[in-house]
């Protein structure tokens, strides 16, 4: 596997490490929250091992912080990341058989879906999506855990613009394959009927809404 | 809180196996059923479809309403440098400056 990290190329590489970087920084910002609201020092570094999916679990310990229902937060939570199943649908490839299995599949998030989607050929998407999976599978929950211990500084991740590098990398990883026309349209109704949708549904399902976009595209 | 700590582990990991079984679910249906070259192309399409809409989402939206002006510009910003092929490294952080010095600027 590590041969195959190697195929990629060195700015892709440091995308990575960029990206596992600013993933590192909102963890600690999810564990500081978490902490404040009287969670367990544990809970948020164990929630993100195990759920690995950021913005599921802030609306998860959001939910219950604000005194909200805990099946209440489970719902919220799994609408938040059924998107999975259509990134599972579109990459099925970068996930190996065997016992590598479980872990891969582990891993599939929106950073490793969209690094796998720009690249050429099937080695370099598993290497993409394992690498950058693995990554942010460190990254996550060690920022989580920085947080809820710290009680830190970066409770407030606006101060720094972090809230603005999430869309600006996928952006960015996904622009090419926005230079296809028809991918183009799509891709625009969807986002502007996910962005009408935002005012009156929960979150999670104006995404997936935003699919009905491929209609109008195809 | 501790009063009902179990019940919140319970759902933390309710949401963790919900969330592996969606993981799980497409790349198991595409190792049992065999689609047609152009229904692998739509559902590619289809995930190139989703993340727009989550750009567009993440950067324009907080909770139910506008996220204010800072974030979308800055992420405004880090697309067109990438659009002229700035490294990724270069459109994160401009992205995020643009962003925090809006913010440190005009206060929203």
């Amino acid at each position: 596997m590590r041969s195959a990290w190697r195929t990629l190329d060195r700015d892709l590489l440091r995308s990575i490490v960029l990206i596992c970087a600013s993933v590192a920084m909102v963890g600690i910002s999810y564990g500081a929250s978490a902490a404040a609201a009287g969670f367990p020092l544990w809970l948020p570094a164990v929630t993100g091992a195990l759920v690995l999916a950021g913005s599921s679990e802030f609306l998860f310990v959001g939910i219950i912080a604000a005194g909200g229902n805990p099946f209440a937060a489970v719902a919220a939570g799994l609408l938040v990341n059924a998107r999975h199943v259509p990134y599972g649908l579109a990459v099925p490839e970068v996930i190996e058989p065997g016992w590598r299995r479980v872990v891969g599949t582990h891993l599939m998030n929106d950073e490793s879906v969209v690094l796998a989607l720009s690249q050429p050929d099937i080695a370099r998407k598993r290497a993409a999506y394992q690498l950058c999976g693995l990554g942010i599978l460190i990254a996550w929950p060690l920022g989580a855990f920085i947080g809820s211990v710290g009680g830190s500084q970066v409770r407030d991740v606006g101060a720094f613009g972090l809230d603005a590098t999430f869309p600006a990398v996928i952006l960015a990883l996904i622009l090419p394959r926005l230079r296809d026309r028809i991918t183009l349209r799509a891709a625009l109704a969807g986002a502007a009927i996910a962005l009408v949708a935002t005012r009156y549904l929960p979150a999670g399902l104006p995404e997936l809404l935003a699919l009905s976009g491929l209609l109008l595209g195809t | 809180m501790t009063g009902h700590r179990t019940l919140i582990v319970g759902a933390m990991l309710t949401l963790a196996a919900g969330t592996f079984v969606f993981r799980l679910a497409g790349p198991l249906l595409r190792s049992r059923v065999e689609f047609p070259p152009l229904v692998r192309r739509l559902l590619e399409t289809a995930a190139v479809v989703l993340l727009t809409a989550l750009v567009a989402t993440s950067a324009l939206t907080q909770g139910h309403g506008f996220a204010g002006y800072a974030r979308p510009v800055g992420v405004a910003v880090g697309g067109l440098l990438a659009w002229r092929k700035a490294p990724i490294l270069v459109v994160v952080i401009a992205a995020a400056a643009t962003t925090a010095l809006l913010r440190l600027a005009f206060g929203g």
